[in-house]
């Protein structure tokens, strides 16, 4: 019996010729992330558990970048205890203001994550490595303790969904608009504890950061993991990023797939999802007269170069709406030195937008660039919930880095073909 | 074992967000985080949950967000178990993983209002509404979820199995 990408690498991980869906197995774990919320709750665990040290110095991986640099007094304490934690584990990726990124902007950058790894994070948006054909994952502070601890984890073989891609995108359609209408499509359980595995040949005119962002979405229908096939692109961007020997697996022929979607590229239109779900998704171009307050263009969904070129591509020589925010987040600090030396940082600036040191930041609401009661934001983050960016009656409208730049010239939701 | 408790009602795909929200992430002791459950969806809702109630919600229970926040505070709040017609995967590993009861019945979720009182007897695998005579179905904790609920969570199932070693 043929297996899925996802059951092949959770089988060679487990020591395992087989595995099946429903299966429990429990597998070494190649690298484990947390990050600067999600460590501390992960300390008691571990202590109790009679945590000494971890488990392999390079593969524990801390990335402090919810709320640094450090949002007010409770987070610098926070803060604190996960350095002395750090320092006392002697972690070797351990990043900080300065080397900090976005979590899973930076780990695929410095090649920390390889294309067959197992991940697991505590984060939920660890997911996004299926891009480049990995197994990842997210869980929860004790999880991650655990496996900082062990090296290993416990795991229920998932059933694979098949999305199967035909086509190429059209012009300002790319992986959000893509990731929006399958999440529309399905509803945001409809992948629920599933591996959404992506194929076709649609898949070969994605590119890496198309890819980034479509697996960093696959939670938002509820997916344990999302994945994609190692194909060209892959072997390229990961013999650009990074050293340590990596492993490629293939779906079989006869793998089995609880279910199948066919998605044709060259159908898509640039989508925004509505307030309060990422379900509510809709065409840009119906929303009309709808009147933005702020434009956030970053983050692990949309924070990479290419996105920003886009971005700037759109703003070169356009001004932000005078009563509009336009906050821009480089999501590590290669893509803002990148971004410098193409000049899109000062096509950022001059357009009126404000451009920061990289942050999760205003995504979860945590800072620069909390929403006051009443206001409305465009941001090409993940979740547009209740209270997510600020006040409990503030609204996120979620959208690709097109559909931001644009929105943020007009002041009003914007289909970037009609600017 | 039965569980005994009055009902608060949520709707389907309660998120993370919801149950805490991000501004308080940086916030690790319990009970402080309990003071802000679910204040987003109801903010008077710290000051009326009273030890022993029970949360019953729709489909996708704690969807969103990994943050253990969420189950950490809602054990905190004295709130002895969460109904839902499902849960979300995250949420689902956490509530085991640091002992919060969790049972999954979509025939609860359907029937059960905001102030029943409801008794659930795991091992029968039954839900009572004992205001209303009616009973449900309650699906079977998967046995290696019960294991870790026997030895107390994800922790001690590790020690455990480390003494074993």
């Amino acid at each position: 019996m043929g297996m899925t990408i996802t059951e092949k690498i959770l089988a060679s991980h487990a020591g395992l010729d087989q595995v099946r869906p429903g299966q429990l197995i429990e597998a070494n774990v190649d690298i484990a992330l947390a990050n600067d919320i999600t460590l501390p709750l992960a300390l008691k665990p571990f202590k109790e558990a009679g945590g000494t040290q971890v488990f392999d110095r390079e593969k524990v991986v801390v990335v402090m970048d919810h709320f640094n640099p450090a949002q007010n007094i409770d987070s610098a304490m926070m803060h604190l205890k996960s350095r002395e934690f750090a320092e006392e584990m002697q972690l070797v990726n351990f990043f900080d203001v300065g080397s900090m990124g976005i979590e899973h902007a930076l780990l695929p950058e410095l090649g920390i994550v390889r294309p067959g790894d197992l991940v697991i994070g505590a984060d939920s948006h660890t997911c996004t490595y299926g891009a480049l054909s990995a197994f990842s994952t997210g869980v929860g502070s004790t999880d991650f303790a655990a496996a900082m601890l062990t090296g290993k984890s416990w795991f229920k073989v998932p059933e694979s969904m098949r999305i199967r891609l035909s086509g190429t995108f059209g012009r300002w359609v790319g992986g959000k608009d893509l990731i929006l209408r399958i999440i529309g499509n399905i509803g945001v359980d409809g992948a629920l504890y599933k591996a959404m595995e992506f194929s076709g040949e649609g898949v070969s005119s994605l590119s890496m950061a198309d890819r980034f962002t479509v697996a960093n979405m696959a939670i938002e229908a509820g997916a344990k993991n999302g994945i994609f096939p190692f194909d060209v692109s892959t072997k390229l961007y990961a013999d650009e990023h990074g050293t340590r020997p990596y492993s490629i697996y293939q779906a079989d022929d006869d793998a089995q797939y609880l279910s199948e979607l066919d998605v044709s590229l060259d159908a898509l239109e640039p989508l925004v999802a509505m307030p309060f779900s990422p379900e509510n998704v809709r065409p840009a171009s119906e929303i009309k007269n709808m009147k933005i307050d702020q434009v956030v263009i970053g983050s692990c969904t949309n924070g990479r170069i290419e996105d920003l070129r886009i971005a700037a591509s759109i703003l070169k020589g356009r001004k932000a709406a005078k009563h509009l925010r336009l906050i821009v987040i480089p999501a590590t600090q290669n893509i803002m030195l990148q971004a410098i030396r193409e000049g899109i940082v000062e096509i950022f600036i001059e357009a009126g937008g404000a451009v920061s040191t990289p942050t999760c930041g205003p995504c979860l609401g945590g800072h620069m660039g909390i929403l006051a009661r009443g206001e409305r934001a465009l941001s090409t983050t993940n979740r547009n919930f209740v209270g997510r960016m600020g006040h409990p009656e503030s609204e996120v409208i979620l959208g690709s880095p097109a559909v931001a730049a644009a929105t943020a010239v007009t002041g009003i939701v914007t289909d970037p073909r009609n600017l | 074992m039965t569980i005994e408790g009055k009902v608060w009602r949520f709707g389907d795909d309660i998120n993370t967000d919801e149950i805490i929200p991000a501004r308080y992430l940086n916030i690790t002791e319990p009970s402080k985080l309990a003071e802000h459950l679910m204040e987003d969806a109801d903010a008077q809702f710290p000051s009326k949950v009273a030890p022993g109630d029970i949360i019953v919600a729709g489909k996708n229970f704690g969807c969103g967000s990994s943050r253990e926040h969420a189950p950490v505070a809602i054990k905190s709040a004295g709130i002895s178990c969460v109904i839902a017609a499902s849960f979300a995967r995250i949420f689902f590993r956490n509530a085991f993983n640091m002992g919060l009861l969790i049972f999954e019945s979509p025939e609860a979720s359907a029937n059960v209002k905001e102030g029943d009182t409801i008794e659930i007897d795991p091992d029968k695998g039954l839900i009572k509404n004992l205001s209303s005579g009616e009973e449900f179905k309650v699906a079977s904790i998967p046995p290696f979820m019960k294991q870790l609920v026997e030895d107390g969570g994800l922790v001690a199932h590790i020690k455990r199995g480390q003494t074993q070693a």
